[in-house]
């Protein structure tokens, strides 16, 4: 039997790849933004749901990853490099290192240590990045130059990064679909149920978590990069810990261990946002008592809709 | 016979207070032995400081010819020891064919999933069910067929039987003496004499932390009114 996150995932890659053929209907441009900003917060909160869902690590540091990979590339094409694949490597290189320092110090904790010691990690880095005089320091720095692809802007608003996200996205989405299958996340998902119990089966557990670590701030930092690309401009803001807050809430809303839970969360929260706050000046007001109630009426999240047996979901 | 796993001077503990007053123990390659003792005499801290989850304070674990007293328990595991703990622990969230392919430890003609389901058919009708949604006996069962995945060289039960139906036991004591056929090599803790009487080769007595009896199978049949003392039985 086919596995039904499958099935939904591919409603969703395939409305996503329809979109842009449906959107000048209503008004391409501001859509367009819309939905790239959503599948980059998916993106993010896809990664960050291999650290919760997948290896029950609760990190309250992650966007900090989202702001090196940001500024990897930013201060990149401030020093006259233009290639997108160059820029992702320096990002990469840039946030694996980030990652395995932090990582490494990070997971000698578990639980509430673990949630403290990466919010005190994504301080260091918000702070660091505000300290960035050459780069705009707090104000942030908006980028006359983007990156191209071979000197062609295909990468680019005008061009085809719409694409490029998505593509992203699929790619992030059938990577961890992959990982969380093969025997790295059974022992993952093994060690979140109970750590020393694994470690008895002869994981070495800390190492496996470091590594889950790393590629998920990995990914993290590829989101930064097409952000960069987006939004032409890049700020301390999104490393900052309230940008972690915004994915934890993306990632349970969308119920965790789950990659399309991730997306449709990090689609409800944009969407959501945009839509109160059309409407009314003080929109958190309404989207405080929104996300609770969610909280206790959808506990399984928003993927159960889509579930067979919601309980099954812990397998994805 | 070669001793597996050798412990010289054993002594443990929690915090301040002291368990293992300088235990020594050897486990033969290819038999069946058994650590006896009532409650609160150490047997679980004995288990937890040869799988590397406690510290000893003093003594010597040898596993294979290595000096394993400070290993950290995947290494110990990587080593040939696999646990069946107490109160079963198996990974509620994995499925039961996922629990059995997380802990694999693939080698020539050994434990194969297919090989845990002929050997617990019951496993086999529920592989794709969620560890949480077993029976007590399934799930121990799934953790003796997890333990054995990792193709052990030495399998250490600890209180295997304890709290199952008596027809679950059965298949568990009739399992454990096809796995003594195979000569794997086996630790077991439990309570019931009359079974371990029919597989043991060797017994080691636990009181107040050090052992006061050790013997062969043939001491304890002889011996046993004697050993049933220690255990206030």
């Amino acid at each position: 039997m086919m596995d039904r996150s499958l099935i939904v995932a591919g409603c969703i890659f395939g409305l996503l790849l329809a979109l842009p053929i449906l959107l000048p209907v209503f008004g391409a441009g501001y859509l367009t933004g819309l939905i790239i900003k959503a599948m980059l917060l998916a993106i993010a909160a896809i990664s960050l749901d291999l650290l919760i869902g997948h290896g029950g690590m609760v990190s309250l540091g992650h966007a900090a990853f989202v702001g090196v990979g940001a500024y990897a590339a930013a201060i990149g094409l401030e020093s006259g490099i233009e290639n997108i694949l160059v820029l992702l490597l320096i990002t990469l290189a840039v946030t694996g290192l980030v990652a395995l320092v932090t990582g490494t110090l990070a997971l000698r904790t578990s639980g509430v240590y673990f949630l403290m010691i990466t919010l005190a990690f994504g301080q260091m880095i918000y702070f660091t990045l505000t300290s960035l005089a050459a780069y705009g320091g707090d104000d942030g720095l908006t980028l006359w130059s983007l990156a191209t692809l071979f000197g062609s802007d295909v990468v680019q608003n005008g061009g085809g990064l719409y694409y490029v996200v998505l593509g992203t996205l699929l790619a992030t989405w059938w990577g961890i679909y992959r990982l969380s299958r093969a025997r790295f996340g059974r022992v993952l998902r093994a060690a979140r149920d109970n750590s020393e119990r694994a470690e008895v089966m002869g994981f070495p557990v800390r190492r496996y978590r470091l590594v889950a670590y790393v590629i998920a701030a990995l990914i993290a930092g590829v989101s930064g990069l097409l952000l960069v690309q987006h939004a032409e401009f890049v700020s301390p803001a999104l490393a900052a810990w309230q940008r972690s807050g915004d994915l934890i809430v993306v990632v349970v809303l969308g119920g965790l261990a789950s990659r399309n839970g991730a997306i449709l969360g990090a689609f409800f929260i944009v969407i959501v946002e945009e839509v109160l706050g059309s409407f009314i000046h003080e929109w958190r007001l309404i989207y405080g008592p929104l996300l609770v109630l969610l909280v206790l009426f959808a506990k399984g999240g928003l993927s159960d809709l889509f579930a067979a047996k919601p309980v099954r979901r812990a397998a994805q | 016979m070669t001793s597996f796993v050798t412990v010289n001077g054993l002594r443990a503990g929690y915090g301040h207070a002291e368990v293992l007053f300088g235990i020594d123990l050897d486990i033969t390659a290819g038999q069946v032995s058994t650590l006896m003792g009532r409650n609160g005499m150490g047997k679980t801290t004995t288990v937890r400081c040869l799988m590397g989850l406690l510290k000893p304070t003093a003594g010597r674990i040898t596993i294979g010819h290595q000096e394993m007293s400070a290993a950290p328990p995947y290494r110990i595991a990587q080593a040939g020891v696999g646990l069946v703990p107490e109160g079963r622990h198996i990974f509620p969230s994995l499925s039961v064919s996922e629990n059995l392919r997380a802990t694999a430890r693939r080698t020539p003609d050994g434990w194969t999933e297919d090989k845990v389901y002929e050997a617990f058919p019951r496993l086999g009708h529920r592989k794709r069910n969620f560890g949480f949604q077993l029976s007590g006996g399934e799930q121990q069962m799934l953790a003796i067929g997890r333990a054995l995945m990792t193709n052990p060289k030495l399998l250490i039960l600890d209180e295997a039987t304890e709290g199952l139906a008596p027809i679950i036991r059965e298949e568990i004591w009739a399992m454990l003496g096809r796995l003594k056929e195979d000569n794997l090599s086996i630790l077991l803790i439990d309570k019931n004499l009359d079974e371990l009487a029919r597989i043991s080769d060797r017994y080691f007595v636990l009181e107040k932390g050090e052992i006061v009896w050790k013997g062969t199978a043939a001491e304890f049949d002889s011996q046993r009114a004697h050993v049933e003392n220690f255990l206030h039985l």
